[in-house]
């Protein structure tokens, strides 16, 4: 009798598939917006910068500093903008945002290069920005080293140049890759969370719940009833996302699949049930959407998908610890990026599950079986 | 055993009682009527009784569960028609009726059953939401009683709905009756209350009348006059302001004249001039002095 009745669920869920399909703009939304959102956020914020200003801070200029300059810029990724500026100056136009980077030959690099003694090149980068600087400093050994050995015509049985490259502002340097995987997790969230928000608060609004109560369908059935069907709809969102990070932007993955299949399944879970949790608090279709992007916000912003989560101060991160996506987060990049298998991401799937369970309960809870 | 058996139901939204002190019984195999006027707190009733709200305070007991504790064993046997069109317009008639079979874990035929019952077997794949108000009627209606329910609540199923509509929903129920199902249903129409076997008429939230038909007129204790008169508008406005009369209310062109007082109210329409003659009271007269009366003691 307080079991669930499979019979009762699917009646359920039948309904709510056939509700789904018929709301042909909703149900549009639901499959066109995480590519349109993928394609939009990835190629504008994902673009691999080139052209950022640089500075140069070189006290002799001779024909290998020259070199130097020639061929960083001719990588695309470095335009010099102040040439022969002091390191005062440097450091001023980088700190004010002026030039992404600052190059600093020593005063005596022509000539320990020709001595051979492989004299340092510091490079300063403005990492506020992380996905700014990386492309360009990635290129930066080979570059330098080649024009150099082309100047002095050596052979590579040593490296002409040792390079200090300082990532400022944030020590945390994050590849442009971490964008797309993180957008699976900011789409899912938006789209669920928004979605499952209005499954009770419609019924109420269309005067059907009154009916749906007076039904014998348990609580937690109702809940099932709303809930999965969303889920199928994370699942064609990820495939969505997945292969259009695979073939539009070429993010590797190198770990686990089920490792990942199983995270972003929790991750989904708990997404749709906060979703229901929120439509059992909220009494209107508009109630719900404002609740949904009160917790969208902060998510986005203290998750680590905009700001380096580690660049954030104590307590924004513990507070961002209370958002499903920064576990999500911290899942998906371990095991896109890092091949990170099981063991590694057991801390975030259990924050995950612990979300599940919360909400679970906390909308059981507060489902009013009543009209009171 | 009654089929409800509820006493002293309360209930108060935001303070403001809306059900107060509440005690029906309906036998089983009865249709009752529930009047009253808009506001008067039918609904509220309806849905304490079904589990849909708790009650403040009060008990009792329907289809021999208990109110407050059984709220499931009641909602399994009981079919409860909501006053405003609650099946999803979204879905076809069939659909509608599956998930409801569904929900009830009946098998498929029972949709089948229905659909054919209901002579809409060939439209079975038309939106809900398109349906006219007679026709949502009837599929609210024959989707509650799919389940084989002891007893029936309808709350104001006839609203909105032509006569002929009604007459036919009508028959259905008396037929249903006739079967042995119980059957609460309210309206404020008097000539369904006419139909009804016996009626509990309620307002401001307090039951201030019960029985049959005739009981509930005859308690009332009033006198009826029918006064024909040429412009018998003019009639009306003396016989207003005179001792006695209570209620003038025209009809054509003629006026219902009542009171409760038979010597004051003869005294106020011979002074009045006008020709009269012994009528009969209806339910009607009776209930808007119930209204009346029941306003006066709330103030």
């Amino acid at each position: 009798m307080t079991g669930i009745s499979l019979r009762r669920l699917g009646a359920l869920l039948r309904k709510e598939l056939i509700q789904m399909r018929r709301d042909r703009i909703t149900f549009a939304m639901m499959l066109l917006v995480p590519l349109m959102q993928l394609v939009l956020f990835g190629y504008a914020i994902n673009s691999d910068p080139k052209h950022l200003p640089a500075a140069l801070v070189a006290p002799t200029q001779d024909r290998f500093s020259r070199a130097m300059v020639s061929a960083l810029e001719l990588t695309g990724y470095y335009d010099f903008t102040h040439v022969g500026i002091s390191a005062t100056e440097a450091e001023a136009l980088i700190t004010r945002g002026a030039v992404a980077f600052v190059v600093t030959l020593p005063s005596d690099f022509g000539r320990r290069v020709e001595r051979g003694d492989a004299p340092q090149i510091l490079i300063e980068a403005d990492a506020t920005d992380p996905s700014v600087a990386s492309g360009a400093i990635s290129t930066l050994g080979t570059v330098a080293a080649e024009a150099l050995q082309r100047e002095t015509g050596a052979s590579p049985t040593q490296p002409p140049v040792g390079i200090v490259v300082h990532k400022r502002y944030n020590p945390e340097g994050i590849t442009q890759y971490n964008i797309v995987p993180g957008l699976l997790g900011v789409i899912l969230q938006m789209i669920l969370v928004m979605m499952t928000s209005m499954a009770l608060t419609r019924e109420i609004e269309r005067g059907t719940m009154e009916n749906l109560l007076a039904l014998p369908a348990t609580p937690v059935e109702i809940m099932l009833g709303k809930v999965v069907p969303y889920m199928g709809v994370g699942a064609v969102q990820v495939a969505v996302v997945l292969l259009a990070a695979r073939l539009l932007f070429g993010v590797p993955f190198v770990g686990s699949f089920s490792v990942l299949a199983a995270g972003i399944f929790t991750f989904v879970l708990a997404l749709v049930i906060l979703g229901y949790l929120i439509s059992t608090l909220a009494r209107t279709q508009m109630q719900a959407m404002q609740l949904t992007f009160f917790f969208f916000l902060p998510s986005l912003m203290l998750s680590g998908f905009m700001f380096p989560f580690r660049g954030m101060p104590g307590w924004a991160q513990t507070l961002g610890e209370v958002f499903p996506l920064t576990h999500f987060l911290r899942l998906i990049r371990a095991v896109m990026l890092k091949g990170a298998s099981q063991p590694d991401i057991a801390q975030p799937m259990a924050a995950l599950l612990a979300f599940v369970l919360v909400y679970g309960l906390l909308a059981l809870a507060r489902f009013r079986r009543t009209l009171d | 055993m009654n089929a409800i058996e509820v006493t002293g139901l309360t209930k108060a939204f935001h303070g403001r009682k809306v059900v107060d002190d509440v005690s029906l019984s309906v036998a089983r195999g009865e249709i009752a009527g529930f009047l009253g006027p808009n506001g008067s707190g039918k609904t509220t009733c309806i849905r304490m009784m079904c589990g849909l709200l708790t009650p403040d305070a009060g008990n009792g007991q329907v289809l021999g569960h208990d109110i407050r504790r059984e709220a499931r064993a009641i909602k399994r046997q009981v079919g409860y028609m909501t006053q405003k069109f609650s099946y999803y317009e979204d879905l076809t008639i069939e659909e509608n009726l599956a998930f409801v079979a569904g929900l009830y874990a009946l098998p498929a035929q029972a949709v089948r059953d229905t659909l054919a019952g209901l002579g809409l077997t060939s439209r079975r794949s038309q939106l809900a939401g398109s349906l006219s108000g007679g026709w949502k009627q009837r599929l609210a209606l024959a989707a509650c009683i799919m389940h084989k329910p002891k007893l029936l609540l309808l709350d104001e199923p006839t609203a909105g709905v032509d006569p002929k509509a009604r007459r036919e929903f009508w028959d259905e129920i008396h037929g249903l009756a006739a079967d042995g199902l119980t059957v609460l249903v309210s309206t404020h129409y008097m000539d369904e209350a006419e139909r009804c076997h016996r009626i509990n008429y309620i307002a401001y939230g307090r039951l201030i009348a019960r029985g049959t038909v005739p009981e509930v007129i005859a308690s009332a204790g009033l006198t009826t006059f029918l006064v024909t008169a040429d412009r018998p508008g003019e009639v009306a406005a003396r016989l207003r302001a005179a001792p006695g009369v209570e209620q003038v209310a025209p009809f054509g062109t003629t006026l219902h004249v009542t009171g409760t007082d038979r010597a004051a109210l003869e005294r106020a329409l011979t002074e009045a001039g006008a020709s009269f003659q012994p009528g009969e009271t209806s339910l009607e007269d009776v209930f808007i002095r119930l209204m009346g009366q029941s306003r006066d003691n709330m103030a």
